[in-house]
């Protein structure tokens, strides 16, 4: 696990209810799961009587995502009576598909997107995507890679050879 | 800053470029994969130009001769076979750098660290339909010949050294080198014997010295901010 799910020990209640209120943020173009369950929400600090701060990290540099992102977790925020919301955006550690979580990958198989193999370690990019994807809907390894890139910048687009339908895969990275 | 002006240039104007490709690409596939590639390249320019500046005023007010990047990128389309050949040299040099610039801990460590994992996604791209065209029928093989022949000057200028990245320059050549050979071979191509430096190689992007048709990409992709300041959408 690259990225801290979950508050560091030091936080406060508040901090904790208001970071798993902002990791509850369903994500803009896969709703099926939560921004926590995406692992980009890397922090939460109550810097003041109704002033909070959110670090949120990018998927991918150009995630067109980011800004609803940001905006969505300034509503739920403001909601919960936070008049001063900052959503700041942090690079470093870069975001890995490993910081997504076991929950988010089933529910992202469970929507018919084949979700990313869990060790970067194995995987380590483009190369060992090769190695045997699993078709969500039928569950066969016998898929190929129909290109590398599709609906959005983090899925490449599949078929698999035994039940025919194409599908999405997000990839690792 | 100029390194920071000299990287978000290439990755801003090499994505207003493969952004051209939309509606035109020759297969869906293709239209969606250039586009996520622009994509990834415009998050870069953006995170880069805003180390440099304000990055819309940078991005749409500056004229011709203030843009930083190499002239490789500012190239036209041209054929499938003449973008493909641009990204896989531009791609190999970009990841390659950026690795460097990962290791090397100065202001652009944590976006090359992020970006390079992207870029490994385009290089395997270029690097696929390299094998593809060159090694496919004699048609595609004499484009993809043709293509490399003829951007094959613009990739001395990749190497020069930018003033602010700590990276050893030579080693960063010496590599790309490799890896394009390695490549071409496999796509039964031959690495182009041209000038890359000197009289006949063109390339002083860095300087601010474009090509004719980097004036009409800018025209283009400035004007509408140009005609309607501050229109938003």
């Amino acid at each position: 696990m690259v990225t801290p799910a979950a508050p560091a020990s030091g936080t406060t209640a508040l901090e904790e209810e208001l970071w798993r209120l902002a990791g509850s943020v369903p994500d803009p173009e896969l709703p099926m799961i939560s921004l926590a369950e995406l692992g980009v929400v890397r922090g939460l600090r109550v810097l003041g009587p109704g002033r909070v701060e959110v670090e949120l990290t990018p998927t991918y540099t150009g995630c067109p995502a980011l800004e609803s992102m940001s905006a969505d977790i300034e509503r739920v925020l403001h909601d919960r009576g936070i008049p001063e919301v900052a959503v700041v955006t942090v690079l470093s550690p870069p975001w890995s598909t490993d910081a997504i979580s076991a929950e988010g990958r089933r529910k992202l198989a469970e929507a018919g997107i084949a979700p990313p193999s869990s060790s970067r370690a194995e995987s380590g990019g483009p190369v060992a995507v090769e190695l045997g994807v699993r078709c969500p809907h039928c569950g066969s390894t016998e898929t190929k890679l129909l290109s590398r890139f599709s609906s959005t910048a983090c899925k490449a687009l599949r078929r698999c050879e035994a039940c025919r339908e194409p599908f999405d895969h997000f990839k690792e990275l | 800053m100029t390194a920071a002006l000299a990287l978000g240039d290439d990755a801003l104007v090499l994505s207003h470029r493969l952004g051209e490709w939309a509606g035109h690409a020759p297969v869906l596939e293709e239209e969606v994969a250039l586009a996520n590639i622009a994509l990834d390249l415009l998050g870069q320019a953006r995170v880069l130009l805003s180390l440099a500046g304000d990055e819309d005023e940078l991005a749409y007010l500056r004229e011709e001769r203030a843009f930083r990047n190499v002239q490789l990128v500012e190239q036209p389309n041209g054929d499938f076979a003449h973008t493909i050949a641009r990204q896989l040299c531009f791609s190999t040099y970009q990841e390659l750098l950026y690795e460097r610039l990962a290791r090397g801990g100065g202001p652009f460590a944590p976006l090359a660290a992020k970006a390079v994992k992207e870029v490994a996604y385009h290089r395997d791209h270029a690097e696929h339909w390299t094998l593809r065209l060159g090694d496919g029928t004699a048609d595609s093989h004499e484009r993809m010949r043709t293509a490399l022949e003829a951007l094959w000057r613009f990739t001395g200028e990749l190497f020069e050294p930018v003033e602010g990245c700590e990276v050893e320059w030579d080693t960063l050549h010496a590599d790309w080198l490799d890896r394009l050979t390695s490549v071409l071979k496999r796509a039964t191509l031959e690495v182009p014997e041209g000038p890359r430096r000197g009289a006949w190689a063109a390339g002083a992007g860095r300087q601010g010295v474009h090509t004719e048709s980097f004036g009409r990409m800018l025209a283009e992709m400035q004007h509408l901010h140009r005609s309607h300041p501050g229109a938003t959408w």
